[in-house]
């Protein structure tokens, strides 16, 4: 191993790490008035393609149900407000989201995972309109409600907790990865009846990790909802969430953990500026800037990055060698 | 006692038997082949027993426990493993993880990192892959390949070992290689099941062969009451044998 990668591997990722957390924890404090929250939604929608990616990045498994766990926590935190007052803690309301998420994937999961390819995206797809109407039959027919407003939470707090649930998302990323577990769900992607065949329980694996990953979208739907102060099931589930997650991280690659990371900024900002600056235009190019980064980055931007990393090391071998022939 | 045993086994796709009321045995560190025409059954066979397809109809025990109805990932934990046909490795990942899957996953109790890691060297070094578990399996050539599959099905500490046509596609030398390695593995007190269609390698290294055609089974027996068998002549060479004589 040379200097660079040691360098690199061993102690400049865990420091860089450390020190951006610091820099965006402390935001707050030296940033202009109206970054933290366009900084709480990008940082909302990393959130949402990290957590899509933990499930189907390895397995393969293309979900869109995303935005049904995120309409859970959405709906959880409608019901746990009276009159704009949280009934819980906050804190408490969003684990709940969180919770709901991960029943309802879990019994989903057990029932629709069996289905492969397209036939499991295409349920995913379904389910988000079940999720949907439900909600629908049940304010119309037994709350007679249709909407409900969600109390106004501090703008900082919002943005404190989104980046704690960011956090404590990628480091599940990150543990579940290095577990035999991360190893279980490669093994489906790759060849799902081989995996079985060597012990792993494959029904079992999938839908562990497609409820967690549902926890991290329905904690972070709950924390959402006290941005908005009004919901009703149509705002609640929105396909949006179930498709921009899914291209986010295909946008940022999903072979790489911080793929999705660096996608759902990109695809965030981007979708900021644009949406100021050209709001006539702005699908337009989006649209385009979507398809010229597939046509030639199909790993994602990641791959640019780790392109780019690998040339960074040569040349920093080099350099090390040079100045120890000198 | 046999180590497996198959009562009547029979499996319907559709209309078609595939498997056709089939009673067999596989005695402890015994070799038993399997041939048959294509189409005879002998995967359709294999996939009941590792659980890949359910079993309705018969019965299938392997150490006095009914194997009906468990699940491919129960039975590989219960000591019985295989390789396919059709190579299916993880690809993009080097041989060490391919073969780590078995070490973690194919035992019945939980196995610590360090200990999973010792088994799958042990099973990578008793096919010969050591050197390359590096090696993105993707890479290596199929003979190769097929080992990584041996070494993975190895790695979950199998009693009964299932090979499916471990050698078709490889060259002569391979191919006894590959023969020594068998016989190897059968040594360490393994009993292998091997469906192939080498002749040359069934006769070599199988104690007995079992024919299977259109389902059913039409001769089992020793490999000389085998070679010298007439159903079994016909079946293979049909017409050709009267045309020659």
């Amino acid at each position: 191993m040379n200097i660079a990668t040691f360098a690199s591997k061993r102690f400049l990722v865990p420091v860089v790490l450390v020190l951006i957390v610091v820099l965006l924890a402390t935001a707050p404090l030296y940033t202009a008035p109206g970054t933290i929250p366009l900084m709480t939604t990008i940082i909302m929608y990393i959130i949402l393609a990290v957590s899509w990616t933990m499930f189907s990045g390895p397995t393969g498994y293309i979900s869109l149900a995303s935005a049904a766990f995120f309409g859970c926590g959405i709906y959880v935190s409608a019901l746990l407000f009276e009159r704009g007052a949280a009934l819980l803690p906050l804190p408490a309301v969003i684990i709940i989201g969180g919770l709901v998420g991960f029943c309802f994937a879990l019994i989903v999961g057990l029932a629709t995972l069996r289905l492969r390819g397209i036939y499991f995206t295409m349920f995913s797809f379904g389910l988000l309109e079940l999720a949907r109407r439900l909600i629908q039959y049940y304010e119309f027919y037994v709350t007679g409600v249709r909407g409900r407003y969600v109390g106004n939470v501090d703008v900082n707090t919002v943005y404190f907790i989104m980046l704690a649930i960011l956090v404590v998302t990628l480091l599940t990323v990150y543990f579940i990865r290095r577990s035999r577990l991360g190893l279980a769900m490669q093994g489906i992607g790759k060849n799902e009846e081989a995996a079985a065949h060597m012990g792993v329980n494959t029904t079992m694996v999938k839908v562990l990790t497609f409820a967690i990953s549902a926890f991290f979208m329905g904690a972070t739907g709950a924390l959402a909802a006290t941005r908005w102060l009004y919901v009703d099931p149509t705002i609640a589930f929105n396909l949006n969430y179930s498709f921009l997650p899914l291209l986010m991280a295909i946008v940022g690659g999903v072979g790489q953990p911080y793929g999705p990371v660096i996608g759902g900024f990109a695809f965030a900002y981007l979708r900021h500026v644009l949406q100021s600056r050209t709001p006539y235009y702005f699908m337009l190019i989006f649209g385009a800037i979507m398809i010229v980064v597939i046509l030639f980055l199909p790993g994602g931007l990641a791959s640019l990055i780790e392109r780019w990393r690998y040339r960074l090391e040569g040349l920093m071998s080099k350099l090390w060698k040079g100045a120890q022939a000198e | 006692m046999p180590i497996l045993e198959g009562q009547d086994v029979t499996k319907y796709f559709g209309g078609l038997a595939a498997v056709s009321h089939v009673n067999f045995h596989i005695d402890q560190g015994e070799i038993l082949g399997l041939i048959g025409p294509n189409g005879a059954g002998k995967t359709t066979l294999f996939n009941l027993i590792s659980g890949a397809i359910p079993l309705k109809s018969g019965g299938i025990i392997f150490k006095g426990q009914k194997l009906n109805g468990l699940k491919p990932h129960q039975i590989c934990k219960m000591g019985v493993s295989r390789t396919f046909q059709e190579t299916k490795i993880f690809t993009d990942i080097s041989v060490f993880q391919n073969v780590l899957m078995g070490a973690f996953f194919g035992t019945p109790t939980r196995i610590s990192g360090v200990d999973a890691a010792k088994e799958t060297s042990q099973a990578l070094e008793s096919v010969g892959l050591s050197a390359m578990s590096a090696t993105p399996v993707q890479d290596l050539t199929l003979v190769n390949q097929k080992r990584v599959e041996v070494a993975r099905a190895l790695a979950t500490k199998p009693e009964l070992l299932l090979l499916d046509e471990l050698m078709a596609g490889l060259n002569p030398t391979e191919t006894s290689e590959t023969m020594e390695l068998v016989t190897k593995i059968r040594d360490t007190g393994i009993s292998i099941f091997m469906v192939e269609h080498v002749m040359k390698a069934i006769m070599g290294i199988c104690e007995r062969i079992m024919v299977l055609h259109h389902g059913e089974k039409i001769a089992e027996g020793t490999c000389q009451e085998i070679a010298a068998n007439k159903t079994v002549i016909e079946v293979y060479l049909g017409e050709e044998v009267h045309a020659g004589s």
